[in-house]
């Protein structure tokens, strides 16, 4: 019987689950899909906002803003990379200026530190490549940018260092009631336990009903982006937005933390959560606004677009509560739930303490994770050595971003384990560069087989039904 | 320190180290980030290379070994599973394998012939989703060929460039169906001996002016929609159509990898994405060339090594401190000409002038002047995109002359 139970493996699920794995108890992580990050978590923004936006008084303004303020040294421990590159909301016109102040002054009281009004030639001059008909705007020095799906990978990780369990490809199908807390089951396994933590994203809802807990609906948000190439990452250093209106933030130009530049995102509002498909009015609309925003866009560089669908709750508000006892609901995450996801985390620690539950600090509990990038970070001594005592860090699989055969070995290895492509992809970067993995792939299936012991039709893009060979050539002596 | 270090071990690789090599430079290594040396020509097992070169008909492997048993033989330093990281302007080259590390060489000169990669699904902005089973043309090349590996069953192929026809071919071979190759242009990017071997001797439909405008499936490709272009190319929402299929093959360009050459300073070229470079294949930086698809790409390996021989020659001389530059004519295209190979002449000499035109036209002159003279003409009954052309330009022709204008008429 386990002690808690966290349904959903994306950044919430993640810290909830890091920060749970500090006590005595035992843990299991919960995933319907083949990998943790695969929900919002994948296709997001990557920004760590200010704390500007959300309403004054809201759980989004305190935890957004307690949770930037933590981001920093939570992505230290977990060899996350993190960048606070500041970010900018500019303005075109009066409305725009109004919007701006509204912004400023609602940040003041959310208690964001080091807002500024910037005058179009202070503007200017920090972002040179913007449009000359932006004026002004509001500068938020505390605004990063972060790598999500890095940041809910190493979480997961650190919790299961710390003793956690991840069962994926579980998909929740019932919870029942029993004396000692819940029994949950996806038709094929069954697992009990004392306590539920609901982070299931999308489908927070459906989960939170299956607990007979129907008080709120997650519909999805369509939010389409463009990536475009390295050569382009320096094109802005700060995270430009446009004036927010009621579907969100606006599009935004930002540079990534692995040194992309990102368009984006569209918001169109949705019924089908499992719709992630691009389409073309959105991607032309992107380019366009990025028209608007800077003096010129570079062209013919993107190398991929991608949709995400953001998790928007009936509430307005996050929705982090307990309908019934041993049953906490953290649902409707939307941003800026990636900003204040280890507030989120610390938050629903302090609710479970109050629900009686004993949680002694563990003896050995280990803070940190080794960063997915340390060969990468390393010096070309530390390099040197870590080749020498393993040659498959000399040797380069991904010509683009330059990710090693040492590398994609660790992703396939270390907690939680890369068993698919797209794993590989989110873990190490490889197959996410200029040629999007055309020179890469097949030798990464061969590692892939290898390392899991199973043929290369096994592999797949991420679980399920994607296998990306279909089979065997005629001539193949293996047929 | 080395006297020519090369930057890849493909047909343009070998073919510049052994022509180097044959002027008397001996210290020469190549650095191949491959487990062979060959390049693409490994997974290239159809024939029809070699036909300009050696008069008869090799496959891609066979045309290789050619060059890497003389390398061999030569006992020129080859280092295989070696990336190259870094290239500096003066000509130091940072580079890592498994046995060596990260290890720096200084060079005397330096050869780029790191060839190009496939332009991917992103570049085109297809909508829809992002399920398995869409491939480069290449990468699934290399499954197939290499891997003995099938990247689908039912096949849609984006692009008619070469490796788009010969995939058509070489899936249907292997018992896939091919169920049309659609070309975004009004005419094909292939050679046509590959429309006609590849798709009509095997009744694939190739659809100019269409393209795909979205991809359906959540985890394995189930679909695509196609749509006509107008002349704008753009799609024409009365002709969208669905088409079944497990697999999307895009064969929608190559761009030459010229990030090692930026590294460097070389002044890259925004028509082919390849450095620009004078009839020695140098680039702007002294002492650095380039050839191969990394310079431009070539429609035949023939080219390739040819001019690979060229860049071989010239760094031999760049290394003897022979390589004489007594002019400098840049020269000029008309946009009908997109773009010719080298840019800019130095010395008094032939040289043989290649470049691409940007349409199909039939019954041409291409006209080369010096601004105000006409210095040659040659007609053509026919140009097309997918075929390179060439003129040769005499000595005499570059005496006094300050700038080159290539046109094309049409008569």
């Amino acid at each position: 019987m386990y002690d808690v139970v966290i349904i959903g493996a994306g950044v919430i699920g993640g810290m909830i689950a890091r920060a749970l794995s500090r006590y005595d108890l035992k843990i299991c992580v919960l995933e319907k899909e083949n990998d943790v990050a695969m929900g919002s978590t994948k296709a997001n923004s990557a920004i760590i906002h200010a704390g500007f936006d959300a309403p004054v008084g809201s759980l989004k303004a305190k935890l957004n803003v307690q949770g930037s303020q933590m981001m920093e040294s939570v992505c230290k421990e977990l060899g996350v990379k993190y960048i606070r590159n500041g970010s900018l909301v500019v303005g075109f016109n009066d409305t725009d200026l109004k919007t701006i102040l509204d912004l400023y002054n609602r940040g003041k009281k959310n208690g964001v530190n080091g807002l500024k009004i910037l005058n179009s030639e202070e503007l200017h001059e920090l972002e040179p490549a913007l449009s000359r008909s932006a004026h002004f705007a509001l500068y938020a020095p505390t605004g990063a940018i972060v790598c999500p799906y890095g940041l809910a990978v190493a979480a997961i990780g650190n919790a299961m260092d710390n003793g956690a369990e991840l069962k994926c490809n579980y998909n929740v199908k019932s919870i029942t009631k029993t004396d000692l807390g819940f029994e949950v089951s996806s038709y094929t396994e069954k697992v009990s336990t004392k306590y539920i933590i609901n982070c299931a994203g999308l489908f927070a809802d459906e989960v939170s009903a299956l607990a007979n807990d129907s008080s709120f609906t997650i519909r999805p948000r369509k939010g389409e982006y463009i990536l475009l190439d390295k050569e382009c990452g320096k094109t802005v250093t700060h995270t430009i937005f446009g004036p927010p209106s009621s579907m969100g933030k606006g599009i935004l130009v930002s540079p990534t933390v692995d040194g992309n530049l990102l368009l984006g995102p569209t918001s169109v509002d949705f019924n089908e959560k499992d719709n992630k498909d691009t389409t073309q009015v959105g991607l032309s609309s992107i380019q366009s606004k990025a028209c608007e925003y800077l003096a010129t866009v570079p062209t013919g560089k993107n190398i991929t677009s991608f949709c995400g669908l953001r998790a928007v709750g009936s509430t307005g508000d996050f929705i982090i509560e307990s309908p019934q006892k041993g049953f906490i609901n953290v649902a409707g995450i939307e941003s800026p739930g990636l900003s204040a996801s280890p507030a989120i985390a610390e938050y629903v620690v302090d609710m479970l303490k109050d629900s009686g539950i004993v949680m002694h600090k563990k003896k050995k509990y280990i803070s940190t994770r080794p960063s997915a990038t340390r060969f990468r970070d390393a010096s070309l001594e530390e390099k040197n050595k870590m080749i020498s005592d393993n040659p498959a860090y000399g040797k380069i699989v991904c010509r683009c971003e330059k990710i090693t055969e040492g590398e994609i070995l660790d992703a396939l290895r270390t907690n939680p384990k890369a068993t698919d492509l797209d794993g590989i992809k989110r873990r190490t970067r490889a197959q996410m560069g200029r040629c999007q993995g055309g020179f890469c792939t097949p030798y990464i299936i061969e590692l892939i087989a290898r390392e899991n012991g199973i043929s290369f039709e096994s592999v797949t893009k991420f679980g399920a039904n994607s296998a990306v060979i279909t089979g065997k050539t005629k001539g193949n002596p293996n047929l | 320190m080395k006297d020519l270090v090369i930057i890849g071990g493909g047909p343009a690789g070998m073919s510049a180290a052994l022509s180097a090599f044959d002027c008397g430079i001996k210290d020469i290594l190549i650095l191949e980030r491959d487990s062979h040396l060959g390049g693409v020509l490994q997974q290239c097992i159809h024939n029809g290379f070699g036909l300009q070169k050696f008069g008869e008909e090799l496959t891609g492997p066979e045309y290789a070994f050619r060059y890497e048993e003389k390398i061999i033989k030569s006992g020129i330093e080859v280092k295989l599973n070696t990336m190259v990281l870094d290239i500096t302007e003066d000509k130091t080259v940072t580079a890592t394998n498994p046995h060596d590390g990260i290890f720096q060489i200084k060079a005397k000169a330096v050869i780029l012939a790191m060839g190009c990669r496939e332009r991917p699904r992103g570049a085109l902005n297809i909508a829809g989703s992002r399920p398995a089973g869409i491939f480069t043309a290449g990468t699934a090349q290399k499954l197939v060929n290499t891997k003995g590996l099938l990247p689908g069953k039912s096949v849609v192929i984006l692009g008619s460039g070469d490796i788009g026809l010969i995939m058509a071919k070489r899936l249907t071979l292997e018992g896939a169906k091919v169920k049309g190759v659609f070309e975004l242009m009004p005419y094909s990017g292939g050679l046509a001996r590959n429309i006609q071997q590849c798709l009509n001797d095997f009744n694939i439909p190739l659809r100019l002016s269409h393209t795909v405008v979205e991809v359906h499936g959540k985890e394995r490709v189930e679909g695509i929609t196609v749509a006509e272009v107008d002349e704008k190319r753009v799609p024409i929402e009365s002709t969208k159509e669905f088409i079944p299929c497990d697999t999307l093959l895009l064969s929608v360009g190559l761009i030459p990898e010229n990030e090692l050459s930026k590294s460097a300073n070389v002044k890259i070229s925004p028509v082919t994405n390849g450095a620009l470079v004078d009839q020695n294949r140098q680039t702007s930086v002294s002492g650095i060339f380039a050839c191969g698809n990394v310079l431009h790409v070539h429609d035949l390996v023939d080219f390739v090594s040819d001019e690979a021989e060229i860049a071989g020659k010239s760094a031999a001389k760049y290394i003897n401190n022979d390589l004489s530059d007594s002019t400098e004519i840049n020269i000029f295209t008309d946009g009908k000409i997109r773009y010719t190979v080298p840019q800019r002449i130095t010395d008094l000499t032939d040289v043989k002038v290649y470049f691409r035109v940007n349409n199909i036209y039939k019954n041409v002159n291409i006209k080369v002047t010096d601004g105000i003279n006409t210095l040659l003409t040659k007609k053509r009954p026919k140009v097309s995109p997918g075929e390179m052309e060439s003129v040769t330009l005499k000595n005499d022709h570059l005496k006094n002359v300050k700038e080159l204008h290539f046109s094309l008429e049409v008569v």
